[in-house]
């Protein structure tokens, strides 16, 4: 069981602020826009990378027979390749890192759960993803966050 | 034909294919290695002038027993199975795991084929109408079955050292035989299942599904004016190729496209289904009435009473492989902590395959009375069925058949290829053998008539039963003791559905 996380708030002292990252140019720039408001207000930072998955996508039987290795495997790539880098960036940019955490499922309700199981009290995103056609066909995280999300959420041009 | 319940050669569409040339010789080569097989694993007793093939006692009194051991599991556990399967109970930081639909859903399009098309057809023209009564019942029963043995598979599945999983009969039985102090009978019975599962793959996996795939398509081009009619064998190399190139040349794209289709097809096939049903409903209360009095006392069916159910319960076990072992490879792969969630999502499969779509092929083939004319047999009397109301829809059922046929084909080539490697320790020339034999039997299957080969599929996938059945009785223990501990849980509400979890 993991420890009951702070309720959101937003006048805590020291408030907290979940970003979402991808290998993209815009979420670079997502992920230094909220090192900066971190920085500025004693806040803290989680870094979250979402990687995008249905329970309910057709598989091949060999496909599934690999699932638990290729999960662990885009897990490991995620905290190496992405999460990893974008820590460093942020803690050199002086911000206070929490947790850096990624997790399968559809991004932006991922997004959500994540805000809400650390309790942040905003959500940082880039405007484009890594995927445009992706984006067009289905709509894009930011879009969706937007509608839906409780708490504030900053999209990063 | 040694097994009198089959259809006799009567005009069949497959017959145009094998006239001439290289397919009369394939097909008269088949018939000399098949028939004693058919003859060994269909032993028949008569019972009150009907041939009853042991082989389908045997499958029936298991998934009674079990039905009754489980304390009808398969009717009660049919509301959590939904649940489990729309991820009510999935954790969503274990997301990224084969889900429980996911594991459904591949079983599901590997089960779905022609035995629901072309077997439901045959069952009829056999037994009547009847039989239909008689597959809904089987379907029911076998979803104990397949609780059983998917449970059985998920917990004695085996890691292998590259992290991924082996799971089925081979598994549960020699482990968990050898658990309970029959190491060596559980070995014996783990290599017999293997070898029939190898030959299951090879017949009703494969060339039962080219087969009929191929006559389809021929019948549809215009049967006996077909352009291909007689040229079975070159049918048979295209799908061999297409076959080959996913599980030899590892293409997995068109694996993935397949299956994509598959559940589209599925209900575009089921819609059909409705419309025909839709357009006879005047003729629905005759046909429910036909299908029920046809059950107890049918008129002109060799074996009366006993022989309506033979061919609907023969039919059914054909259909949704309750008890022949090939579903609990297949969902193995589900991570969970407790084994008994895969036996609930399992005992879902029968419902789906036979309650569901089986029973709809069978009410369109009745409702539509096109089974009285005897003419039309396999694939090509459901055809007619739904042709008397949607003429274009032969085309459509072509296309349905043929990528029915391919998933399963590529599902069962995953069995073969699993039972292959228990049985040769993981060797990788093993493996590729059985590959290329797999292609060619695909070939065969093309060319081959569809007596001798229905005979051949049917034995081979029946004899899987066999060791996988004893080994379901001898862990009957252990299976009720998991289900028990899991409902346990369930009830005492130490499992808990996500929403009402407090740490969420």
């Amino acid at each position: 069981m993991e420890p009951q996380p702070p309720a959101p708030d937003h006048d805590c002292p020291s408030p907290l602020i979940l970003v979402g990252i991808d290998a993209s140019a815009t979420s670079r720039r997502a992920l230094q826009f909220a090192a900066r408001e971190v920085l500025a207000d004693h806040g803290r930072l989680v870094i979250a990378h979402v990687v995008d998955w249905s329970p309910y996508r057709s598989a091949t039987l060999e496909e599934n027979e690999r699932r638990h290795t290729d999960r662990a495997r885009e897990i490991a790539l995620a905290d190496s390749d992405l999460l990893g880098p974008a820590r460093e960036e942020a803690e050199r940019a002086g911000a206070t890192v929490v947790a850096t955490v990624a997790r399968h499922g559809h991004v932006a309700e991922t997004l959500m759960a994540l805000a809400r199981e650390h309790g942040a009290a905003q959500v940082v995103v880039g405007r484009t993803g890594d995927s445009r056609l992706r984006t067009l066909v289905f709509g894009s995280t930011p879009s969706h966050l937007v509608q839906v999300c409780t708490i504030p959420v900053t999209v990063v041009p | 034909m040694p097994v009198p319940t089959l259809p006799a050669a009567r005009p069949l569409p497959a017959d145009a294919v094998a006239d001439t040339g290289v397919d009369a010789t394939i097909n008269d080569w088949f018939a000399t290695v098949s028939d004693p097989v058919v003859a060994t694993i269909f032993l028949s007793v008569p019972v009150l002038g009907a041939d009853l093939p042991l082989i389908v006692v045997w499958l029936v009194v298991a998934a009674v027993f079990f039905t009754i051991w489980t304390g009808f599991l398969n009717i009660r556990g049919f509301g959590h199975a939904l649940a489990l399967v729309r991820g009510r109970y999935s954790d969503p930081k274990d997301a990224g795991e084969v889900s429980h639909f996911q594991a459904l859903a591949t079983a599901v399009s590997g089960t779905v084929g022609l035995g629901n098309i072309a077997g439901v057809a045959v069952a009829i023209s056999i037994g009547g109408p009847g039989a239909t009564f008689w597959m809904i019942v089987a379907g029911f029963l076998g979803m104990s079955t397949k609780l059983v043995e998917c449970t059985l598979g998920v917990k004695y599945r085996r890691e292998n050292a590259d992290g991924t999983v082996s799971g089925g009969p081979m598994y549960y039985l020699s482990r968990g035989l050898a658990e309970r102090g029959m190491a060596r009978l559980g070995k014996v019975l783990a290599v017999v299942f293997a070898i029939c599962c190898i030959g299951g793959a090879l017949g009703g996996g494969n060339m039962f599904q080219s087969n009929q795939a191929t006559a389809q398509i021929i019948a549809v081009t215009g049967a006996e004016d077909s352009p291909l009619a007689g040229q079975g064998v070159w049918i048979g190399l295209v799908f061999a190729a297409l076959v080959g190139v996913v599980i030899i040349g590892g293409i997995k794209s068109i694996a993935r496209v397949t299956d994509k289709l598959v559940p589209f097809m599925a209900a575009l096939y089921l819609g059909a289904a409705l419309v025909v049903i839709a357009f006879n409903l005047d003729a629905v209360p005759g046909a429910f009435e036909a299908i029920v009095s046809g059950a107890f006392s049918p008129e002109g069916v060799a074996g009366g009473f006993v022989g309506v159910l033979i061919q609907g319960f023969r039919r059914a076990a054909f259909s949704n492989e309750a008890g022949i072992g090939s579903a609990a490879i297949a969902h193995s792969a589900v991570r969970t902590k407790e084994p008994a969630t895969e036996g609930h999502v399992a005992l879902l499969e029968p419902f789906i395959d036979t309650v569901v779509i089986c029973t709809m092929t069978a009410l369109v083939i009745v409702i539509t009375g096109t089974y009285t004319s005897g003419e039309a047999e396999g694939v090509a009397l459901t055809s007619e069925a739904f042709e008397t109301v949607i003429p274009w829809f032969p085309v459509v059922l072509a296309v349905a058949v043929v990528l029915f046929a391919y998933s399963t084909m590529l599902a069962w080539s995953y069995y073969g290829m699993k039972a292959t490697r228990y049985l040769f320790r993981d060797s990788a020339v093993a493996e590729n053998v059985f590959k290329i034999v797999f292609c060619g039997f695909t070939v065969i299957g093309a060319a081959a008539t569809l007596g001798p080969v229905i005979d051949f599929s049917d034995s081979m996938i029946f004899a899987m039963s066999l060791p996988n059945i004893i080994g379901l009785y001898l862990l009957a223990g252990v299976v009720k003791r998991e289900l028990a501990q899991y409902r346990t849980k369930l009830r005492n509400r130490e499992i808990v559905p996500v929403a009402e979890r407090v740490d969420r």
